[in-house]
């Protein structure tokens, strides 16, 4: 993880994220009593370890839940960058033909 | 009063057999419409076909789709400050001996927004029928939301003004744009007229919207609608 941010690859935002996640998911695991307790409180008495699946499932959503809106957003910021290179381009094309088209003119003006 | 000024918006993916065909006819029905062409990333020679036919081309890097092409053309007839603008597809179905029904009546201020419609009587199309369910459902899904009966909710054979431009190159739709459009533009109190017209058959290519989408294409759009209604005005348009 602490090599991923080091080399940029990953957004310290994110890392923050996911470091979160496996610290609680660890500190779970390991802290019996406390897992049996959370078991209690939401009625799981059978078998505790199943809250550790249904906290990390819910992290897992979530987190994908926010990649979604982040694909969308970034998907959104795309196609309007497009467009915009797209027109520029357009832009530039046409100045870069009226230039060449004056420089012509200027030139037949001075060999007339 | 002086000539306002017009263009034609032709977005276009991978009709290098039918464009230039299609900018041809446009030019000669109204040498002083002007026409862009957008090129929704086409890998073929579609730009090359329509820059030689005598449009302007605006050249989108990759494909966006039907709604960020069409998006594109009104983007660029803002900044190049046309009053007017119409919207033909690159396939060759929208006839332009068509487009005085669709400009006349955005001319004299009877709406800001017209569209061609094959089902208002006065054409003989039939599509398939899977398409002919799924534009009937829509049909009628938007005249309930626009309290105001519109027969064909998919054609992008439409006339605008400059607030429907404005409006349009500000936000528009992804794919299958045309119905979401629709309620879009009442939603913003632009007034939208529906007139009869014909359209031909495609000359070249397929249409995009394959068999297997149209479902998915239904379902999206309802939901777009549906959230569409409880969503706040999203561009301001006092100011136009």
């Amino acid at each position: 993880m602490l090599e991923l941010i080091r080399s940029r690859r990953l957004r310290e935002r994110y890392a923050l994220l996911w470091l979160a996640t496996g610290a609680v998911l660890l500190v779970l695991s390991a802290w019996r009593g406390g897992l049996n307790t959370i078991a209690g409180w939401v009625g799981v008495t059978g078998y505790p370890p199943a809250v550790l699946f249904a906290v990390a499932t819910l992290f897992i959503l979530v987190v994908l839940l926010h990649y979604s809106t982040v694909i969308s957003r970034l998907s959104d910021q795309n196609s309007i960058l497009a467009q915009r290179v797209a027109l520029l381009e357009e832009r530039v094309g046409e100045s870069e033909q009226g230039g060449s088209q004056l420089d012509s003119r200027s030139n037949a003006g001075l060999g007339g | 009063m002086p000539e306002r000024r017009r263009i034609a918006i032709v977005p276009a993916y991978r009709e290098e057999g039918a464009i230039g065909a299609v900018v041809e006819e446009i030019l000669a029905f109204d040498p002083d419409l002007d026409v862009v062409v957008i090129d929704d990333g086409s890998p073929d020679g579609t730009a090359e076909a329509a820059r030689a036919a005598g449009a302007a081309v605006v050249r989108l890097p990759f494909n966006l789709g039907i709604g960020g092409a069409v998006q594109t053309g009104f983007k660029y007839a803002l900044a190049h400050g046309y009053e007017l603008a119409v919207r033909l597809d690159g396939d060759g179905q929208h006839d332009p001996t068509e487009l005085p029904k669709l400009i006349e009546p955005v001319l004299a201020g009877k709406a800001d927004i017209v569209v061609g419609s094959r089902f208002a009587g006065g054409g003989e199309y039939r599509p398939p029928f899977a398409r002919r369910v799924g534009i009937g459902l829509f049909a009628g899904v938007v005249s309930l939301l626009v309290r105001q009966r519109v027969t064909d909710t998919t054609s992008g054979f439409q006339a605008l003004n400059l607030k429907g431009i404005s409006l349009f190159a500000a936000d528009y739709p992804h794919d299958y744009p045309e119905v979401e459009a629709t309620v879009m533009v009442v939603k913003h109190r632009l007034t939208l007229l529906e007139v009869p017209v014909r359209m031909r058959e495609r000359e070249h290519g397929r249409s995009s919207i394959t068999a297997l989408r149209s479902l998915y294409y239904v379902v999206k759009v309802l939901l777009a609608l549906f959230i569409g209604l409880f969503r706040r005005r999203v561009v301001p348009l006092e100011e136009i």
